[in-house]
């Protein structure tokens, strides 16, 4: 007799394919936050799997910092049209345009904590009453107490002490007018099993992911592109080195690692083998040890 | 060894384990989850660098490995962990789960939120203390929650010299007590979480402990039966409708098998309708499955046309569920408002939504003692009680014992929007 068991991939696909239905079955209007990094990507290719032939029944939200590498704007393009749903734009510019929020100056300047303004007014402007997107509970410790369906208040604001108790695959989305849900279909995956998924499924990336030769400077101990969002100080100077990146962010506060990887193999090798956590170069996760728990209490993804 | 013990190739026989942890104050539960992702290599450099950090800031002498589990702000602080908290490590064997639950503040809510989904329950009992009052309580919320296999680690070892005595008495009293409750699958390990012994590598120091390591354990205990794979359900979930010019008159019910075994050709009933087709196709994407069994998601296509809409359940034709409007349930509280006798309330059973009230509370179970609370009708935040529901429409349901997915309920309040109450069907 054959054993009727899945593997740790296919059991996880199942789970978050599920999720994803629940949120099409749940919320009038839903969507896909895509940041065109190897999570959001994993996500969008779990929905097209959920529904299909349907297509995706949800557009694909991008908040552009204006700071992307423009790798990731190019394979963004490239995937809508491949997936045949609509992406909508979120620009940081304008709100730091329209005076919403107020760019930061100097060396460590990031546009990375504005983005939640723009999130929050794209939102309201579009209405979504659900937003799903590729967040982990292995990313980082505030994040390991997130639920599947993450409730958020008229303020966007998550309120960490006072969540909904989550059982079995019963998913509670009922909410009041204008409050709204982020959704974590992958909440349960590691950085392992999406890049195992992504070669079991053969998922397409941005080059960003794979070893590349650029321009780099060193700060902080962190590696970092050159471009002209960061003002470098006379000490740092630039040099060529193949470098990749682990996660994509900003340019200005996402860091490359040294690496000759250049295949989904040998990432999987080189991640199976780090001894420092994928946000280990992010250094917006390092401005204090609470960082992103306040950034997701005022409505951070 | 690696971080995540992965490499490109061995991934694709691993299975997914999930389990809850279960220990009171001081049991050493956080010292045994650290220890496990210390000692199984799942702690990144910058991890242990922070906690290393934080060590000495707090004066401690050793390395906490503890802190490795406190999220929020206010548990760092207060030294508490007050919500569920996942954490995930792999052995080239399997990938863990790990729902860690709090050992005091809200304890039922919790601990219930993480073994609902759990294979197998750990529970933690200090070698010193033996048997308190809490191991009885985690031990029933396991039972009650049908966690098929349930691992008590008799911890603390070193502080009791490592003496058989002691463990065979904890074990003794455990076997009676559980003998009353229905686990099927109870075992025991004499461990230190905080020295190392029988968690993942072999203790030197219990030479008269013949079983394997708790990581052993983990890895290999038998999960394959832990669905229901006889009595055929499929809630119905989202219908899948293209309006392509290629798939025309495609109709695809989409959904995750909640029991049983569905292959094409299959003859299947459509639930509340009672109308009968054959499965045409079972599909995930642009794979055809030649069979569909619990956890998977699927769409399947059926021979005829029927009118099917999300909340409905196909089941084999000749192996049907409970149908009605009087559940009788178990019902765990989880809200500081508590219970309203004869108060109505919106409830979820898959993928179904109705209303429901308040018919009848039998009684309350002290949990402790296990006694049945007769008198006692007010049920607050974290009590458990035995209730009939009248629902506004019929369940197709299953015992909870028979099968957890079909045979539990979540009740909400309507004018807040809270999850109030977890639902066990009899």
């Amino acid at each position: 007799m054959r054993a009727y068991n899945l593997t740790h991939l296919k059991e996880l696909e199942a789970e978050a394919i599920y999720v994803i239905r629940e949120v099409a079955a749940q919320f009038e209007n839903p969507a896909i936050l895509f940041s065109g990094g190897k999570d959001s990507i994993t996500v969008a290719h779990l929905a097209r799997k959920a529904f299909f032939p349907a297509k995706v029944p949800f557009p694909l939200v991008h908040i552009d910092t204006g700071h992307n590498f423009p790798e990731t704007i190019e394979f963004r393009d490239k995937y809508v049209k491949k997936l045949g749903v609509e992406l909508i734009v979120g620009s940081v510019q304008e709100s730091i345009d329209e005076g919403k929020v107020v760019e930061e100056k100097g060396y460590n300047a990031s546009r990375n904590g504005l983005q939640t303004v723009t999130l929050l007014d794209t939102i309201e402007k579009y209405k979504f009453d659900a937003c799903v997107g590729g967040a982990r509970r292995d990313e980082e410790k505030a994040r390991a107490k997130e639920r599947f369906f993450s409730h958020r208040d008229e303020f966007g604001q998550w309120d960490p002490k006072n969540q909904r108790p989550e059982l079995w695959n019963i998913f509670n989305g009922r909410k009041h007018f204008g409050e709204n849900f982020r959704v974590f279909p992958i909440s349960n995956w590691t950085e392992m099993d999406v890049w195992q998924y992504i070669l079991m499924e053969g998922i397409e990336l941005p080059s960003l992911y794979f070893a590349h030769e650029r321009e780099v400077f060193v700060r902080d101990n962190v590696i970092m592109a050159d471009c002209d969002y960061i003002q470098k100080k006379d000490s740092e100077k630039t040099f060529k080195k193949v470098v990749r990146f682990r996660t994509i962010g900003d340019m200005t506060c996402t860091g490359a690692v040294e690496s000759e990887a250049s295949t989904l193999e040998t990432i999987i090798t080189e991640v199976a083998a780090t001894r420092q956590t994928e946000r280990g170069t992010r250094s917006d996760d390092k401005r204090s040890e609470a960082a992103m728990e306040d950034r997701k209490k005022q409505g951070y993804f | 060894m690696s971080a995540n013990n992965g490499d490109s190739t061995g991934y694709l026989d691993m299975e997914l384990l999930r389990f809850t942890t279960a220990g009171s104050v001081d049991d050493g539960k956080s010292t045994l989850i650290g220890r496990l992702l210390y000692d199984s290599k799942s702690i990144f450099e910058d991890q242990y660098e922070a906690i290393e950090e934080s060590s000495r800031r707090k004066g401690d002498a050793n390395v906490n490995l503890a802190l490795l589990t406190d999220g929020l702000r206010a548990e760092r602080e207060q030294g508490i962990t007050i919500d569920v908290a996942y954490r995930y490590f792999a052995t080239p064997k399997r990938k863990f789960i790990i729902a860690d639950t709090p050992g005091h503040i809200q304890y039922t809510r919790n601990m219930v939120t993480g073994a609902s989904t759990a294979n197998l329950a750990l529970i933690l009992v200090d070698a010193r203390n033996g048997v308190v009052e809490q191991t009885h309580r985690h031990t029933f919320i396991a039972a009650l929650l049908g966690i098929p296999h349930v691992v008590f680690c008799i911890n603390k070892m070193d502080l009791v010299d490592y003496d058989e005595k002691v463990y065979n008495k904890i074990k003794d009293q455990i076997e009676s007590f559980s003998s009353k409750l229905d686990v099927k699958d109870i075992r025991f390990i004499p461990i230190s979480a905080l020295k190392g012994d029988n968690v993942v590598n072999e203790s030197e120091n219990t030479p008269w402990y013949k079983g394997g390591t708790l990581l052993y354990l983990l890895e290999n205990i038998h999960i394959g039966s832990d669905h229901n794979h006889i009595d055929s359900r499929f809630p119905v979930q989202h219908v899948v409708r293209p309006h392509s010019d290629e798939y025309h008159d495609y109709r695809g019910y989409a959904g995750r098998i909640a029991g049983g075994i569905f292959k094409p050709g299959d003859t299947v009933a459509v639930l509340p309708s009672g109308f009968t087709s054959k499965i045409k196709s079972i599909e995930i994407f642009n794979e055809k499955l030649e069979e569909a069994f619990p956890p998977m998601s699927v769409t399947m296509q059926l021979e005829d046309d029927i009118d099917i809409s999300r909340g409905d359940m196909i089941v084999r034709e000749n192996n049907k569920p409970n149908v009605s409007q009087d559940i009788d349930v178990m019902l765990c509280w989880m809200n500081s408002k508590p219970l309203i006798p004869s108060g109505k309330y919106a409830l979820k059973h898959t993928t179904s939504d109705a209303r429901c009230m308040i018919k009848n509370i039998h009684y309350k179970m002290d949990i402790n003692t296990l006694h049945r609370l007769e008198d006692d009708k007010n049920i607050g935040m974290n009590d458990i009680a035995r209730v009939t529901l009248r629902t506004t429409k019929p369940l197709y349901y299953d015992r909870y014992s028979r099968n957890r997915i079909t045979g539990s309920v979540i009740l909400i309040d309507e004018a807040t929007n809270e999850t109030v109450a977890a639902g066990m069907i009899i």
